[in-house]
C-alpha cells in the first residue's frame, strides 16, 4: 500500500501541493484528475521519489520511503512524450528494465514475448522506436512499464499525444494490462470523460489540493463540493445562484445550485422541477449527441441532448431540471447532499 | 474572404513519386465556400495538415492549383495570399505585449498607426483580452497565447480565410468548450471563411458546417455533421467518427432484405450491386436497442460514463456494441432490436445508396 | 520529520575537496600574500592594506585596467555580432551542418600559445605569410613595434580562435525554434529582420548571455596570446592586467602581485555579475508558476 501523510511541496514560496493524505491499495487504478498546473504531476513526482516533500511521509506498505530516491524504489513512469531509448530496436528497449534488474537470460525472453504479444508488438520487435507511429511508440513505453514488474505505475496523461481513436483504443485495453499485476496504478489526466472510462478511482485536484477521493461514478453523481464537481464534468457543469433560480425546494443554506448538461431538457417537466425560460446562442452536434448553448440572463449554460436537435440561435426555449438532478452548495462550496451529511 | 478551391491537386515529400503510395495527398479536388467553417477532420498522417499548408502556401503542391476566388495563387507567397493561421502550440512574440503582438501584422504592413490602434482595440474586444493588453504576452496561459495567436489573424481586414492546425491541443476540456464557443460566435459574427483541421471527432464535429473527412490522402467523405453520423459513406468513416465506432457486421442479402443469421431486417428498398460485393450492415450503437425482445445476446461488458453506459455483447457470434443513456433498464434476458432508421448497408466497405430517399 | 540518510554528503565529500584545493585554498594564500611583506625565509610581517593601496595608487594599474575592458569591449562588439551573423548563415539540415560544425570547432581545438605561436609566426614579415603579402603590398605592419598593428593583430587572433564558440552556441539557440514560429511570422508579412528581432534574438537571448559572460571573462583575462607575440609591447601598449601580473611574479614582488590578482578577480566578478544581471533581469518576473505544456513542440 501506498500511503502519502500530509506530503506538500513549495517551490520557492510556491505552493505546488498543499497537505495531501491519501491511501492506495495493490492491484487498483486511481485516476487524478485535474486542470493543468492543478499539482496532478507534483503528486506523482512525490509518489515516484523524483522530488522530495516539503513536509510530510510517503510509506510503501507501511515501511517510511520519504527521502528514498526513486532507483531504489520499483516504480515505472510513462509520460505525455513518447520517451524510449532511441538508439535501441524495441525488443532491447522491452529487455532494458530486466537487464538493469539482472534476471535470467531464459525469464528475460519468456517476459519479453510476454508483453510483446499483450501489447501487440510482435511484428515490431526488430525494429527502432522512432520508425514507429506514436501509438505504437507509447504500447512501446507501456511495455517497458509493465514489464519492470513495478509495485507502483505511474502514468502522467500518456494518452494525451495521440489521436483521438488511438486515445480510445488504448484506453479501454490499458485497465486490463496491468489487471493482476497487483501494482498500483495512478493515472493524471485532465479529461473527465477519460476518468470515467478508466473507472477504478479518481481523486480530483484543484490549485494543489485533492478535493475528493473515492470511487470513480460516486464522486461523479455525488461531489462533496463545487469544485469536485465542476473539475469532473465535461461539458462545463451549469450553475445558478439560488435567490435566481427562486426554488421552493432548495435546501436551508443553499447558495449555489448546479446541475450536469445532460439533466437540463426542454419543456415544462414534472410538477416539482425547476424550469426557466432561456434564449438559444448556438447548436453544436457530434451526431450522437447535441450540445445546446443557452443564456439566462447573465448565466450561460449548455444543454445535452441525445441524437441531433437544431435549435435556431435566438429561440426562446423553456427548460427544466428535475429535482432528483440538483445539486445544492452552501456558500463555502460545500455540498447540501443529506445523504453525504451523513457519511461526514 | 474568399472562396477557396483546390483542384486536382497532388502531393509528394519525396522527389519522383510513382506509386500512389507515394503521394501524401493523392488526389484532392474540394471547393471551401466564401465564409464557411468547415473541418479537415482524419487520423495522423491522412494529409489533412498537407491540404491546410496548400492552402496557406508553406507548401507547394507537386501538382494541381489553388484558386482564391477564382484567381489562381499556386505560386503566390504566404504573405501575398493574406490567410490567418493558428497552429497546435501558441505562436507568441516573446518580447512584446500583448497589444504590440496583435499590431504587428499591422506594422508589417504599414498600416497607420490611428488605424492599428483602433483595428486591436477592435480584436481585444473580440478576443476578451482587454484587460490584460499591456501584459507581456509570454507569462499569460495556454488558451490566452491561442487568443493572440488568433488575434494576429483576426486584426487585419483583408484575410481571406483563417486556418487553424489542431488549435486546441494543448487548453484543458473546460476550457475547450469556452474557446470553441468564442471561435463560433466570431464566426456568427463575422463570416469569416474558417478551415480546422483535427483528429478529434468531437471538435470537427461541433465546430463545422461542414466536415472533410480524410484517409490515406484521400477525401472520403464531405457532409454535414448529421450526415456523417446518420449516413457515413464509407465503414472509416463509420468507424472514425462516433464514440464507439459503427458496428460493422457480415451479412447477406435476401431480396430487399438483409439476414445476419436469424436475425432478418428490411431494407428501404431492392439494392442495385454490381457484381459480388462483401456485404456489410452499419449500425451506431446509438440506434443498438436493449430490450426483451429480438436477438439474444451475452453481455461482456457495461462500461459507465455517468451520462451514457457502453454495453458491448455478443450476438450471432459478433460483438455489438450498444449506447444505453443514463436510467436506461438493462435487462435480465437481454435482447437487442435494431432502430431501422440507423441501418446501413455496405457494399465493398462503400455504403449503398437507396435512390435518394435517404439521401 | 525522520532524520534524512545522510549517507549522500559523503558522495559530495570529493568535489568539496576538489574545490577546497584548485580554488579556496590557492585564494586564501593569495589573500594571506596581499596583506604581509616577505624578505625571504620565510619571514613574513603585517603589511596591512599597504599592498592595496600601491596598486591602487598606480598608474601603471589603472593604464592596464583600461587596456583589459577596451580590449574586452571590441572582441565582444565584433565577435557577438559575427557569431551570430555566421550562425544565421549555416544550413539547418542536410550534410552541410555536420561540415560547418566541424569547421567551427576547429579553432576551438587549439590551445592558446599555440594559437600565439602561428600568428606571431604568420605576421612576421620575413617568413609570415601574412606579413609578408602586407609588406609586399605596400602596408607598413609590424605587430612588434607599432601599437596600433599590436592591437589590430591581437584583436584579429582572438576574433579567429572565438568567434566560433558564440557561433556554436548561438545555432544551438536557432535550431531549437520549432518552425511554426517561422510559418507564423510569414502569415504575419514579417521581414527578415523582424524575424531576427523578434524571435530569433529573443529565443538566443539565454545561450548569447552565456556567450557575452564567457567572452568577456575570457577576454579580460586574455595572457597568452599578447605574451607570445608582443610581449606587452611595444612599450606598454599591449601589457594587459594579467601580463602585469607576471612582470610583478617575474620580479618577485609577491606581496603587490597579490594584492593585484584579488583586484582583478573582484573586477571580473563584479563585471560578471553586471552582465548578468542586466541580461536576466527580463525573465525574472514569471507569473506562470510552472512550465506550461507549450514548451514541448513535437
Amino acid at each position: 500500500m501506498l500511503e502519502l501523510r500530509q506530503v506538500s511541496r513549495r517551490v520557492s514560496g510556491q505552493v505546488h501541493l498543499s497537505e495531501t493524505s491519501l491511501q492506495l491499495q495493490p492491484g487498483t487504478l486511481s485516476v487524478l484528475l485535474g486542470r493543468t498546473l492543478s499539482g496532478k504531476t507534483s503528486l506523482l513526482r512525490l509518489m515516484a521519489g523524483l522530488e522530495k516533500p516539503s513536509s510530510g511521509q510517503v510509506l510503501f506498505n507501511g515501511k517510511d520511503v520519504t527521502g528514498q530516491p526513486v532507483q531504489q524504489r520499483r516504480v515505472a513512469m510513462v509520460y505525455q512524450q513518447f520517451i524510449n531509448y532511441p538508439g535501441w530496436t524495441v525488443r532491447q528497449n522491452i529487455q532494458s528494465p530486466l537487464k538493469v534488474q539482472r534476471r535470467p537470460q531464459l525469464e528475460i525472453e519468456q517476459e519479453t514475448q510476454r508483453v510483446a504479444q499483450l501489447l501487440r508488438l510482435e511484428p515490431l520487435l526488430d525494429r527502432k522506436p522512432l520508425e514507429l507511429s506514436g501509438g505504437q511508440q507509447q504500447r512501446v513505453a507501456l511495455a517497458r512499464a509493465l514489464a519492470k514488474k513495478a509495485d507502483l505505475v505511474l502514468l502522467d496523461e500518456p494518452l494525451a499525444n495521440l489521436d483521438y481513436k488511438l486515445r480510445e483504443e488504448l484506453r479501454a485495453e490499458l485497465p486490463k494490462l496491468f489487471a493482476g499485476t497487483g501494482a498500483i496504478i495512478v493515472y493524471a489526466t485532465t479529461e473527465p470523460m477519460e476518468a470515467l472510462a478508466l473507472s477504478g478511482m479518481t481523486a480530483t485536484l484543484s490549485e494543489g489540493r485533492i478535493t475528493q477521493f473515492g470511487p470513480t461514478l460516486d464522486l461523479y453523481r455525488r461531489p462533496h463540493d463545487l469544485i469536485t464537481a465542476k473539475t469532473f464534468s465535461d461539458p462545463p457543469l451549469n450553475t445558478i445562484g439560488v435567490h435566481d433560480a427562486n426554488w421552493q425546494g432548495a435546501p436551508r443554506g443553499a447558495s449555489t445550485l448546479a446541475f450536469r448538461p445532460h439533466h437540463l431538457t426542454p419543456g415544462m417537466g414534472s410538477g416539482s422541477a425547476l424550469a426557466f425560460n432561456v434564449s438559444v446562442i448556438s447548436t453544436e452536434i457530434t451526431g450522437s449527441e447535441s450540445f445546446i448553448h443557452v443564456a439566462r440572463g447573465a448565466d450561460r449554460w449548455v444543454m445535452l441532448a441525445h441524437g441531433i436537435h437544431v435549435y435556431p440561435s435566438g429561440e426562446q426555449l423553456q427548460v427544466h431540471v428535475e429535482p432528483a438532478h440538483l445539486m445544492a452548495f452552501d456558500a463555502l462550496g460545500v455540498s447540501l447532499d443529506p445523504s453525504l451529511r451523513r457519511a461526514a | 474572404m474568399a472562396r477557396i478551391d483546390l483542384a486536382n491537386v497532388r502531393h509528394a515529400y519525396g522527389r519522383n513519386p510513382q506509386a500512389d503510395s507515394d503521394y501524401a495527398l493523392r488526389h484532392v479536388n474540394q471547393a471551401f465556400e466564401n465564409g464557411g467553417a468547415y473541418a479537415l477532420l482524419g487520423p495522423s498522417g491522412c494529409g489533412k495538415t498537407s491540404v491546410l499548408n496548400i492552402i496557406s502556401g508553406l507548401v507547394q503542391p507537386s501538382q494541381g492549383r489553388v484558386r482564391f476566388d477564382g484567381e489562381d495563387v499556386t505560386d503566390l507567397s504566404t504573405e501575398k495570399r493574406n490567410i490567418a493561421q493558428v497552429f497546435q502550440f501558441p505562436v507568441i512574440y516573446d518580447s512584446m505585449t500583448v497589444r504590440e503582438n496583435l499590431a504587428f501584422p499591422l506594422r508589417n504592413r504599414g498600416v497607420k498607426r490611428a488605424e492599428a490602434n483602433r483595428r486591436v482595440d477592435e480584436v481585444l474586444e473580440m478576443i476578451g483580452l482587454k484587460s490584460r493588453a499591456d501584459r507581456k504576452a509570454r507569462g499569460l496561459t495556454a488558451d490566452d497565447k491561442q487568443k493572440i495567436s488568433l488575434g494576429r489573424g483576426l486584426v487585419r481586414s483583408d484575410v481571406n480565410a483563417i486556418l487553424f492546425d489542431e488549435p486546441l491541443t494543448v487548453i484543458d476540456p473546460q476550457m475547450k468548450w469556452e474557446l470553441r464557443a468564442q471561435l463560433k460566435e466570431l464566426h456568427r459574427r463575422f463570416g469569416y471563411t474558417m478551415i480546422y483541421v483535427t483528429h478529434d471527432q468531437t471538435e470537427a464535429l461541433t465546430f463545422a458546417d461542414s466536415v472533410v473527412v480524410m484517409y490515406e490522402g484521400q477525401i472520403v467523405q464531405v457532409g454535414s455533421p448529421e450526415d456523417l453520423f446518420e449516413r457515413p459513406s464509407h465503414t472509416f468513416v463509420g468507424h472514425f467518427i462516433g464514440s464507439p465506432g459503427m458496428n460493422v457486421i457480415p451479412t447477406t442479402l435476401d431480396g430487399a432484405h438483409v439476414r445476419v443469421g436469424e436475425y432478418v431486417a428490411p431494407l428501404p428498398g431492392l439494392p442495385r450491386l454490381r457484381g459480388e460485393p462483401k456485404l456489410e450492415i452499419g449500425v451506431r450503437p446509438e440506434y443498438v436497442r436493449m430490450g426483451a425482445e429480438g436477438i439474444p445476446v451475452q453481455i461482456t461488458q457495461v462500461e459507465d460514463l455517468g451520462r451514457i453506459r457502453i454495453v458491448r455483447a455478443v450476438a450471432e457470434g459478433h460483438v455489438i456494441a450498444a449506447v444505453l443513456r443514463e436510467g436506461d433498464e438493462i435487462p435480465a434476458d437481454p435482447h437487442i432490436t435494431i432502430d431501422p432508421k440507423g441501418l446501413n448497408l455496405y457494399a465493398d466497405s462503400w455504403r449503398v445508396d437507396f435512390s435518394g430517399d435517404r439521401k | 520529520m525522520k532524520p534524512v540518510n545522510q549517507k549522500a554528503w559523503f558522495l559530495v565529500l570529493p568535489v568539496l575537496l576538489l574545490v577546497a584545493i584548485s580554488a579556496v585554498i590557492p585564494l586564501m594564500t593569495v589573500v594571506n600574500y596581499s596583506v604581509q611583506d616577505t624578505f625571504g625565509n620565510n619571514q613574513f610581517f603585517w603589511a596591512g592594506t599597504s599592498w592595496y593601496e600601491k596598486v591602487l595608487h598606480s598608474e601603471r594599474f589603472w593604464n592596464a585596467l583600461l587596456r583589459d575592458l577596451m580590449f574586452s569591449a571590441i572582441i565582444l562588439a565584433i565577435e557577438i555580432p559575427l557569431g551570430v551573423i555566421v550562425a544565421l548563415a549555416m544550413p539547418r539540415k542536410g550534410w552541410g551542418v555536420a561540415v560547418c560544425l566541424v569547421l567551427m570547432a576547429l579553432p576551438l581545438l587549439i590551445p592558446w600559445n599555440v594559437v600565439g605561436t602561428i600568428w606571431q609566426v604568420f605576421s612576421r614579415e620575413d617568413i609570415g605569410l601574412l606579413g609578408g603579402a602586407l609588406k609586399g603590398m605596400g602596408v607598413d605592419y609590424n605587430a612588434v613595434q607599432d601599437p596600433v598593428d599590436a592591437w589590430v593583430t591581437l584583436i584579429v587572433m582572438d576574433v579567429w580562435h572565438w568567434t566560433s564558440l558564440v557561433t556554436l552556441l548561438a545555432y544551438a539557440g536557432l535550431v531549437s525554434i520549432p518552425d511554426a514560429y517561422y510559418q507564423a511570422a510569414r502569415i504575419d508579412g514579417a521581414s527578415g529582420w523582424s524575424v531576427f528581432r523578434f524571435i530569433q534574438l529573443p529565443k538566443m537571448a539565454r545561450v548569447l548571455t552565456i556567450a557575452v559572460l564567457l567572452r568577456f571573462m575570457d577576454s579580460f583575462m586574455i595572457f597568452a596570446e599578447p605574451f607570445v607575440v608582443t610581449g606587452g609591447g611595444p612599450g606598454n601598449t599591449t601589457t594587459f592586467m594579467s601580463i602585469d601580473l607576471e612582470n610583478l611574479r617575474a620580479s618577485n614582488e609577491l606581496g603587490q602581485g597579490a594584492a593585484m590578482s584579488l583586484i582583478y578577480f573582484l573586477i571580473i566578478l563584479l563585471f560578471s555579475w553586471i552582465f548578468y544581471a542586466v541580461m536576466t533581469r527580463e525573465d525574472a518576473p514569471r507569473p506562470d508558476k510552472a512550465p506550461d505544456k507549450t514548451g514541448g513542440a513535437p
